[in-house]
């Protein structure tokens, strides 16, 4: 870390204490200290940088030197709230400063206007909370656009038939196709579906003081060594600290947000790297720590005057969690691919983004994509065909044919808002600090099944039409993984269903505000990271707006 | 100049004309004490001495990984090093899976001796013989869906053996397996550290994007 960056003492009430330095948390406080505030990020996680970053498969898939440990911050699982959670490992997010972003795939999809809306178009769906957003896509289309130019998304606008309008187009091109992205690219306009350049948020142009992709093939899982990948930490933390306004503290693990008799928040407490504990002061506090650990921090700031945690008069802290739904599709091809080349991703399509339920018998839509997402050792231990000897020379000779030559079809989809599905603190199981763990309560709305199965099934006639030498597929199953974590303390309008209000604000505490994938009102058609994004530079905007105002002042 | 030096040396000229020279320069100390580092780690991992088999042990563990992997017209997992990865990851990574080796080998040498009477070792066991050891303590494959990501779990002696063969063979030579890039050769993954298009068979004559013909039927 440079001398000259902000070092603030605890006891110095800053403007703003941001709980999190990912996705949203990076640009936050990016927009807020470049608006002249005084900004504290406290991250759970390092401050790794692209030296730190290695192509180590250990380090990073057996060792989680970039997310969550499972020894460290166990986990709980359970179907439904009737069952005792089993401990087991539940989910996994970024633990380092730029969070998820640092390690993502990068899809960079928008979403479309039919997903702020679709409650009213489609009507209830019984057993459920699904609900239109407060805002709609015109809202964040401007902010949307921001993303693309401040951030770096690569793309082509005006690919896709069903994108939604645009202000501008993409400020660099798409990344070069790969072999997967020209099979899939041929088989789909055949059955005469519409693939397209997928965008993503690695850099196809260079840009100050970072790279453009270098195709190292290390990506998914992986931090970028040459700043390609747009995640927070290669953008939005630098430009927070450039403004000499933004001090990132990390290994600081918020365990509490203190407020006072007005029921107004105080700071932040957290642990630092000894486990002294420290409460940084604040005029505003801004949690962004993912779709788990912003409820689970709620929750565990429960206190007399707030007995069912901090801004929960609704009950829907933690609740209504949508994982998005998925499946895949594997095939070998006769010639190399060499996926293993590049980023994971180069062409989609979204002919499926609205089915229409009376026709296919199920609510959803989806987004299909083409990709090598494998690292070697991942690969093996996971790439091959179902029947394949786990190892002697058959094994050996299927690794040999086929690493080159597989590829990957992944559905992605919608997950429908369900009360019971959600995060909460665990009755028994506690984490290496002593603080209760996550518990996962989830089990997949029929629907959100159905949905990718029917998709798998057009990826299996995508391959057919590819020609695929071999192919086979993972059905979806009843989720007990979480990876994205959305809705868990959702925007609305109505305090009794909803956690924030359209400017982020917590209904119950008004110097609090909640900003990550846990706002998301529904979960779109399975890449939430730009939407997230976008929210944040959208909740930057409202919030300044009002501590200029004055608003935020005791 | 070993090849693991090499190669992140080929990577940072190449990045002198390939990448922004400006991202270069201000990453250049960095990325040559990360090169540095990993090639300290590489040789750290290949010592003279085990660090926690006896040698007669590393000969045990040494033949089943060259069955799990087999030399055949192409380097196993013997030419890779994999026994000199695992030893330094029982130090390591893999420090807690101590106890399945200490436990395990034995059982699987009295297994040996049960199955084929006279023999004392695997590693005195003919290679068919050595498979048939082998397949009796290989659980039957259960439902091969992909991981999200492959993670081991509490598996038995032999699955842990197999997934730390797997990784040693496999792994960036740059971390201490993979010896001189051998498992890379049989999976046909080349060693450079950056690349460009054209990457494989079928992306080598693409003529570019281009709108689908056919009018989207946007309901």
């Amino acid at each position: 870390m440079r001398s000259d960056l902000p070092k603030y003492k605890t006891s110095d009430e800053v403007d703003f204490v941001i709980i999190g330095s990912g996705a949203a948390g990076g640009i936050l406080a990016k927009e807020l200290s470049t608006n002249g505030f005084r900004v504290v990020v406290l991250e759970q996680g390092p401050y790794l940088t692209e030296s730190d970053f290695s192509h180590n498969e250990i380090e990073i898939l057996a060792q989680d030197k970039l997310t969550n440990h499972p020894k460290l911050q166990p986990n709980t699982f359970r179907k439904t709230p009737d069952e005792k959670a089993k401990p087991q490992r539940a989910l996994v997010y970024g633990r380092c400063v730029g969070g998820t972003s640092v390690h993502f795939t990068a899809n960079f999809w928008r979403f479309h206007e039919i997903d702020f809306i679709e409650r009213s178009k489609i009507g209830p769906i019984p057993g459920t909370t699904f609900t239109d957003w407060p805002i709609t896509y015109a809202d964040l289309e401007p902010y949307y656009t921001k993303v693309e130019w401040e951030i770096g998304v690569s793309g082509l606008a005006g690919a896709s038939p069903f994108d939604p309008p645009r202000s501008k187009p993409y400020p660099m091109p798409p990344l070069p196709v790969k072999s997967s992205g020209v099979i899939f690219e041929r088989a789909a306009s055949k059955l005469g579906w519409h693939p397209f350049p997928a965008p993503m948020a690695i850099l196809s142009q260079p840009r100050p003081g970072r790279s453009a992709c270098i195709n190292c093939g290390f990506c998914l899982a992986f931090g970028c060594e040459v700043g390609a990948k747009s995640s927070s930490l290669a953008t939005a933390i630098r430009m927070a600290e450039k403004t000499g306004r933004c001090e990132i503290r990390p290994n600081s693990y918020v365990h509490r947000i203190e407020t006072d008799a007005n029921g107004r928040a105080v700071g932040a407490v957290y642990f630092d790297e000894q486990r002294n504990t420290h409460l940084q002061k604040a005029k505003a506090v801004v949690v962004c720590a993912n779709g788990a650990e912003t409820p689970r921090l709620l929750l565990l700031s429960a206190n007399k005057q707030f007995p069912n945690g901090l801004a929960n008069s609704s009950g829907f802290v933690g609740k209504n969690l949508m994982l998005n739904s998925g499946a895949i599709s594997m095939g070998v091809f006769e010639h190399p691919l060499n996926d293993y080349k590049g980023f994971a991703v180069s062409r989609i399509f979204h002919d499926f983004y609205e089915l229409d339920a009376q026709k296919v018998g199920f609510y959803g839509g989806g987004g299909i994509d083409a990709r090598f997402d494998m690292t070697p050792i991942g690969f093996a231990m996971g790439g091959l065909p179902p029947g394949t000897p786990r190892w002697g020379k058959d094994f050996k000779a299927a690794l040999s044919h086929n690493f080159t030559r597989t590829m990957e079809i992944f559905c992605h989809g919608t997950s429908l808002p369900l009360e019971n599905n959600s995060f909460s603190l665990d009755p028994d199981l506690k984490d290496a600090w002593g603080l209760p763990a996550l518990r996962l309560t989830y089990k997949d709305h029929p629907d959100d099944l159905k949905l990718v199965n029917w998709l798998n099934v057009r990826a299996q006639e995508l391959l057919d039409a590819a020609g695929a030498e071999k192919k086979w597929s993972y059905p979806a199953q009843e989720q007990q993984f979480a990876v994205h974590l959305l809705g868990t303390c959702r925007m609305g309008n109505d305090p009794k269903i909803s956690v924030i209000n359209a400017d982020h604000r917590t209904h119950d505490v008004k110097n609090l505000f909640l900003c990550d994938g846990s706002s998301l009102v529904t979960s779109g058609r399975g890449q939430p990271t730009m939407t997230i994004e976008a929210l944040a530079f959208r909740a930057a905007d409202r919030i300044t707006a009002l501590a200029k105002r004055g608003e935020l002042s005791a | 100049m070993t090849t693991n030096e090499l190669s992140r040396r080929t990577f940072l000229l190449r990045a002198g004309t390939g990448i922004s020279a400006a991202w270069v320069s201000a990453h250049w100390p960095a990325l040559l004490s990360a090169a540095t580092h990993a090639h300290q780690v590489a040789k750290a991992a290949t010592p003279p001495k085990f660090e926690f088999f006896t040698p007669e042990q590393a000969a045990e563990i040494d033949a089943i990984t060259a069955r799990i992997i087999p030399t055949d017209d192409t380097p196993g997992a013997r030419e890779a090093g994999v026994v000199y990865f695992i030893d330094r990851g029982l130090a390591t990574f893999a420090v807690d899976d101590q106890k399945k080796y200490r436990e395990g080998l034995p059982d699987l040498q009295a297994r040996v001796i049960e199955m084929f009477p006279g023999i004392s070792k695997f590693s005195a066991a003919t290679s068919e013989q050595q498979d048939e050891v082998l397949h009796s303590f290989d659980e039957s494959t259960k439902s091969a869906r992909r991981p999200f990501r492959a993670r081991p779990g509490a598996q038995d002696f032999f699955e842990t053996l197999r997934q730390h063969t797997i990784a040693g063979f496999l792994i960036d030579p740059d971390y201490g397996g993979n010896s001189s890039g051998a498992g890379w050769k049989v999976i046909g993954r080349e060693r450079e550290h950056m690349f460009q298009s054209p990457f494989g068979y079928y992306d080598k004559d693409y003529l570019g994007w281009q709108p689908a013909t056919k009018e989207a039927n946007k309901s």
